[in-house]
């Protein structure tokens, strides 16, 4: 039972969040002249490296809210989270972090 | 009787009396089933899974592979370890032959769980783990000590010297002083996983060497999840025997387990003994042996013999036979003879003990179930800890330490105390096996998988411990391969002619020793295994009779029979109510969201396929939502409070989701919108009041409203009052039938129900359940998403067009109607399928066929054009009826299709979704 | 229409178990509590908005996390970041939105009565703490989790409002919905501490 460090309510166990996969995705401006190829991209299709990747996470059973997250997707491990509009650790660091 | 005086810390003033394989024996408090096992002289105790060979007991506590049990009384329990049931007065066991079994009867007992937060977790209350726990609690650190067995001391039998005194005399104090520290001590605890974070679990056995004394209220056992800034892993060595032919017979014991019978239980294992070592520890169990009076000879496999444990021999009269080793065994049920190869060639030994060391084997489990790093050290003949983790460090044995001055310095740092002299070490040689025949050399015992196993599995091919694992299944029993671990990388290793360093281990895994699904159950069993979600009504539906269903975690009444009723007489009589008097639902379940702020209409036109910025306050509209994909996602009605704000409404299973989904766009997208959400589900109970009498109940239960359809309008809201309570009155139907949604505070929810009823008894009111409300809302073709939809439907599929704005230059979902797939033309369509018959209800889930031309079925696999997805008896069309999703479908209203039910084809006919009332001319009444 | 729209406490028919627990087990004392009119109020903590609700409540609104404070008649607990419930034991509730939505409109923030969302169990005594550990995965320690502070948690299978009163002492807030479950949960927990020692 990994801790995610809450940006807000700090560590709290891994059951008290909520996955929303891959951060950064944003809407498309104008889905409406997107291709249908560049649609599904954005519809449909998500990087999967090995190693750290950004993600959305929900803190759902305690204060609502959606946040960034660094994991390794190798370990699991959480790198670091951030709130909304703030940076989240550099992507190439690759120490652990305990929370 | 082996049972020798002045030994053990057993209570020797009290009986206990016990059945093992029907006959009876007794032993004393402190005794294992083992102990009083081999203390009556009983080493027989099951036979193997596979092969059926006689097992016995070969050690004293966790790491036995042998010594199964099967537990009959107090309760049914399979497959335990003989040597680590505590005795108690009225046990009834026998061995285990084969496979253990279940009991066929509940478990009465109480399991739980306990979340414990510390600064420093200590496992093990060996030597180490004690003075590091004491450490610890000295300089003020918050503290826990768990440790496995029923007292402090972990593997120090007594003989030892701490601080000039007797090794247990040290203990006590210890143990003392952590208790004055305020350290949270628990023995009979098995820390059994070690996870991320400082997270370990626990399993406390509470109750169960109460015997007939265990409180009923109280836990048996008790899973405790312990979070820790530090944990020390001080859980010592377990002894590593050496493979030999028929090295499985009772009487093979590790030379460890005989010592500890000898010193804990006041056992002598055997009388003729022979001790096969190529380490030092095993002389001082030859020598304790011999001590308590038995013959004892050692056969030690090294050329050069520890110097002083020799001579302490020779005193003894014990003798050593160097550069021997053992090559087999006689024996039946027990070992008559050790068969042994020396400098003057081959000897058969008479004996009815055989004790092994092969050296020791740090328990590092519980570092390599946190990825701890380890490496594979020549000296020991094992793997130790190498790297390190944050927040863990190991101590003791568990690190390889195996003098007990060194294990001191360990746990207790500069201050530790002083060891008494320890005869300096020889170097164990390290043996994984000896000569012989390879498919009677056993390495997991349990699993009866020898050295020929191994050398299949290498010969098919296999090159990784991990892979010859799978293969051989050695180390996937109950011990986890404790003892056979190391040997089978070993052996492994010398039959690949590679190196053991290079070849590894297998990963450990949790749990350390075996976990009983009732602990990891606890007290989420019956009623509390998953929430009950009630309504404010649930006593009212509760005394009404009703028979109630699961909507997710709701319980929900499905409908109310009366006596005699089955479910679909009773179903009939509330959906005829409902259409030509009044019913009233309970649908306080529905998920309700408040939204609120100036970019509430924005915010919601993004998110629903239709317009609700244009929705006037006072009105309702109903809305579809979607997701990214174009697919429905969930529905509702939305009502205009304010211009700043909205109530919508989500279905019961989706009240979540929905409010997730909300909140992601909200916080994640568009940040810059001004809007709050908040859910409101269970602040408001919602009433619907149904059928064409519902208007004179609810004009008469609150005479300030005006409830007539030109002052009320359908798709309209309304507040009024009750005893100057505030409601609020919609005009929504879910079944096209005149319908008031009165919506109330929850305080008020009982109280106002009853009002409803006492005023609609004299239109003969009628309480329906969920199962009526499906028939009513089915009979007009509304879809219950989740239910007619399965997430790769869209509005168009539904026949919602009319739900999906055109003015709107985006919403979510929008821009995937037009991609191609959404336009073909065999996508699953939805409408309604009567059964030509009249009679047959079509199962939902039911698949849809066609018939060729000249009326049989097209060759197999035969297409399949969709499927039933509601199914209900109607009391308004006097016969069954059903929804369903069909290729293509509205093109095809009037076509004949089949349905294949109990293996019978019943026609059915697709026609258009609504089946009663398409004008809508009863919705005003 | 003789008699007055009547309440009903959502724990009405789990009180008598619990009061016979409460007498049974010293050092243990659970009831269902009076319901309190309770607000759901969101407003920019750093805004101007903020400052206009301290000054109507009294008290300003608690900033840091997991914490909360009390008004004349009630608590301002912290829930989100720009997110509190704000109970009075005195309001109605109706009312009480209105005041605080009025106060709030002004600043995009909002007010949504939650009167009858939640609903809250009283634990204290001794054993609370012990008691809660056996479903609460939160460091419950005083240290930790001293008076004045809350969470948002799981209590057995149940999201709480957890709030530390004082030493020893919780009120727990729990959706309506499932508070028969937690009353359950709780008399359930403490067959443990039934003829104790
Ligand atoms: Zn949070």
């Amino acid at each position: 039972m990994q801790l995610i460090h809450c940006p807000w309510c700090g560590p709290r166990e891994e059951v008290e969040f909520h996955y929303g996969g891959q951060a950064e995705i944003t809407y498309p401006e104008r889905p409406a002249e997107l291709s249908d190829q560049d649609w599904a991209e954005y519809v449909f299709y998500r990087d999967n490296p090995k190693g750290p990747f950004a993600e959305r996470w929900s803190h759902s059973a305690g204060c609502r809210r959606w946040f960034n997250a660094l994991r390794d997707t190798h370990t699991y491990r959480f790198l670091g989270t951030a709130k909304p509009g703030e940076p989240l650790p550099n992507t190439q660091r690759n120490t652990e972090v305990r929370v | 009787m082996s049972r020798v005086h002045g030994y053990g810390r057993i209570d020797r003033g009290r009986m206990l009396t016990f059945t093992f394989d029907g006959r009876t024996y007794t032993g004393h408090p402190g005794d294992t089933l083992a102990s009083a096992l081999l203390a009556n002289g009983v080493h027989l105790v099951g036979s193997s899974v596979n092969l059926g060979r006689p097992h016995g007991i070969s050690a004293a506590w966790t790491e036995d592979a042998t010594a199964l049990v099967q537990i009959e009384k107090p309760f049914p329990e399979p497959m335990l370890q003989a040597t680590t049931v505590e005795l108690v007065d009225g046990l009834v066991a026998h061995g285990v032959n084969g496979q253990g079994r279940l009991a066929d009867t509940a478990d009465p007992a109480r399991y739980d769980r306990k979340h414990t937060h510390t600064d420093t977790l200590v496992i093990g209350a060996g030597p180490a783990g004690l003075l590091a726990a004491l450490a610890a609690a000295r300089a003020g650190e918050d503290v826990v000590l768990v440790d496995d067995r029923p007292v402090a001391g972990g593997s120090l039998t007594g003989t030892e010297v701490i601080d000039g005194r007797p090794a247990l005399g040290f203990v006590a104090d210890v143990v003392a002083e952590l208790a004055r520290l305020g350290v949270r001590h628990l023995q009979r605890t098995t820390a059994f996983g070690q996870y991320d974070d400082g997270f370990v679990l626990a399993l406390e056995r509470r109750t169960d060497h109460l015997g007939a004394d265990a409180p009923a209220h109280r836990s048996r056992q008790r899973v405790h999840r312990i979070r820790a800034l530090k944990v020390v892993v001080a859980t010592g060595a377990q002894e590593r025997p050496i493979v030999f032919e028929d090295n499985d017979r009772p009487g093979v014991m590790l030379a460890s387990a005989a010592r500890d019978y000898l010193h804990r239980y006041g056992v002598l294992a055997g009388r003729e003994v022979v001790v096969f070592t190529s380490d030092d520890a095993a002389y001082a169990a030859a020598l304790d042996l011999a001590g308590a009076g038995a013959r004892v000879t050692v056969l030690d496999v090294r050329d050069t013999l520890p110097r002083e444990w020799a001579a302490r021999a020779a005193e003894a009269g014990v003798p050593v036979h160097p550069s021997t080793t053992v090559t087999g065994t006689e024996g039946e049920e027990r070992v008559r003879a050790v068969l042994a190869h020396g400098v003057d060639g081959s000897v058969r030994l008479p004996a009815d003990l055989l004790l092994v060391s092969g050296g020791w084997n740090p328990v590092v489990h519980l570092f390599s179930h946190v990825r701890g790093a380890l490496a594979y050290d020549p000296e020991l003949g094992s793997f130790r800890p190498s790297g390190s983790l944050p927040g863990v460090i190991v101590i003791g044995a568990a690190n390889g330490t195996l003098d007990l001055a060194g294990v001191l310095r360990e746990g207790g740092g500069p201050d530790a105390p002083e060891a008494g002299p320890e005869p300096a070490r020889t170097p164990t040689k390290v043996v994984w096996r000896t000569d012989g025949d390879p498919g009677r050399q056993f390495v997991d015992i349990q699993r009866d998988a020898t050295v020929a196993d191994i050398g299949r599995a290498v010969g098919a091919g296999l090159r990784s411990v991990e892979h010859v694992k799978r293969y051989t299944t050695i180390g996937t029993a109950h011990d986890q391969g404790k003892t056979s671990g190391v040997l089978a990388s070993g052996i492994t290793a010398e039959l690949l002619g590679a190196r053991i360093e290079d070849l590894g281990t297998t990963t450990f895994r949790p749990p350390y020793t075996p976990v009983a699904f009732a602990a990891l159950a606890g007290r989420a069993r019956g009623s509390l295994f998953d929430p009950e979600r009630t309504t404010p009504l649930h006593d009212w539906h509760v005394e009404a009779g009703a028979v109630f269903e699961d909507v997710g975690q709701w319980k929900r009444a499905r409908y109310y029979p009366e006596p005699g009723e089955d479910m679909d007489a009773a179903v009939l009589r509330e959906c005829a109510a409902a259409r030509s008097g009044v019913g009233i639902l309970d649908g306080s379940t529905l998920g309700k969201i408040d939204v609120q702020g100036p970019d509430a209409a924005v915010f919601l036109d993004r998110l629903y396929t239709n317009m609700m910025s244009t929705l006037k306050v006072g009105r309702v509209r109903y809305g579809v939502m979607c997701g990214n994909d174009g697919m429905v996602l969930d529905d509702g009605t939305v009502l205009r409070i304010d211009e700043n704000r909205y109530l919508v409404t989500t279905t019961t299973g989706g009240a979540a989701t929905v409010l997730d989904w909300m909140e992601e766009w909200l916080q994640t997208e568009w940040p810059e919108l001004r809007v709050h959400l908040t859910s409101v589900t269970e602040q408001w109970s919602v009433f619907p009041v149904v059928g064409p009498r519902s208007r004179d109940v609810v004009g008469e239960v609150f005479p300030e409203l005006d409830v007539s359809a030109d002052a009320f309008p359908f798709m309209s809201w309304r507040d009024t009052t009750l005893d100057g309570v505030p409601v609020r009155v919609a005009r929504i139907s879910f079944s096209g039938e005149l319908a008031y949604e009165v919506n109330v505070n929850s305080w008020y929810a009982p109280a106002l129900w009853e009002r409803l009823l006492a005023a609609g008894e004299r239109y003969g009111i009628t309480p329906y359940g969920t199962e009526t409300m499906h028939v009513l809302r089915a009979e007009k073709g509304y879809p219950i998403i989740g239910q007619d939809t399965d997430g790769t439907v869209t509005p168009q599929d539904l026949g919602m067009s009319w739900a999906v704005s055109k003015k709107k230059e985006d919403f979510v979902g929008k821009r995937s109607f037009s991609r191609p797939e959404n336009h073909n033309p065999l996508r699953k369509q939805f409408v309604s399928l009567l059964p030509i018959d009249g009679r047959t209800k079509l199962p939902e889930g039911s698949q849809i066929v066609e018939l060729c031309e000249n009326g049989s079925l097209p060759e197999p696999p035969v297409p399949m054009l969709g499927h039933v997805t509601s199914s209900y008896l109607s009391a308004e069309l006097g016969r069954p009826f059903a929804l369903a999703l069909v290729k293509n479908g509205r093109a095809r209203i009037g076509d004949l299709v089949h349905v294949p039910v109990n293996g019978a084809l019943v026609q059915a006919q697709i026609g258009d979704t609504v089946l009663i009332d398409p004008e809508g001319a009863r919705r005003d009444g | 229409m003789a008699d007055i729209l009547y309440r009903t406490h959502p724990l009405e028919n789990r009180r008598a178990a619990l009061a016979e627990l409460s007498g049974r087990v010293e050092g243990l004392t659970v009831y269902p509590e009076d319901p309190v009119a309770a607000v759901d109020l969101r407003v920019d903590p750093a805004g101007p908005g903020a400052d206009a609700v301290g000054r109507a409540l009294g008290t300003a609104l608690p900033v840091e996390p997991n914490t909360w404070t009390h008004t004349v008649d009630g608590q301002l607990v912290w829930l989100g970041p720009d997110e509190w419930l704000v109970t009075s034991a005195g309001a109605d509730p109706q009312e009480f939105e209105r005041e605080l939505g009025w106060v709030v409109s002004a600043y995009d923030g909002s007010a949504v009565d939650v009167s009858a969302q939640r609903t809250s169990l009283r634990l204290h005594g001794g054993l609370a703490r012990e008691l809660l550990s056996l479903g609460c995965a939160l460091d419950l320690r005083p240290s930790a989790f001293p008076a004045g502070a809350c969470a948002q948690t799981y209590v057995g299978q149940t999201v709480v409002l957890l709030l530390a009163l004082g030493p020893d002492d919780f009120r727990l807030f729990v959706r309506q919905s499932f508070a028969g479950y937690l009353a359950d949960w709780v008399l359930d927990a403490a067959e443990e501490f039934r003829a104790f020692p």
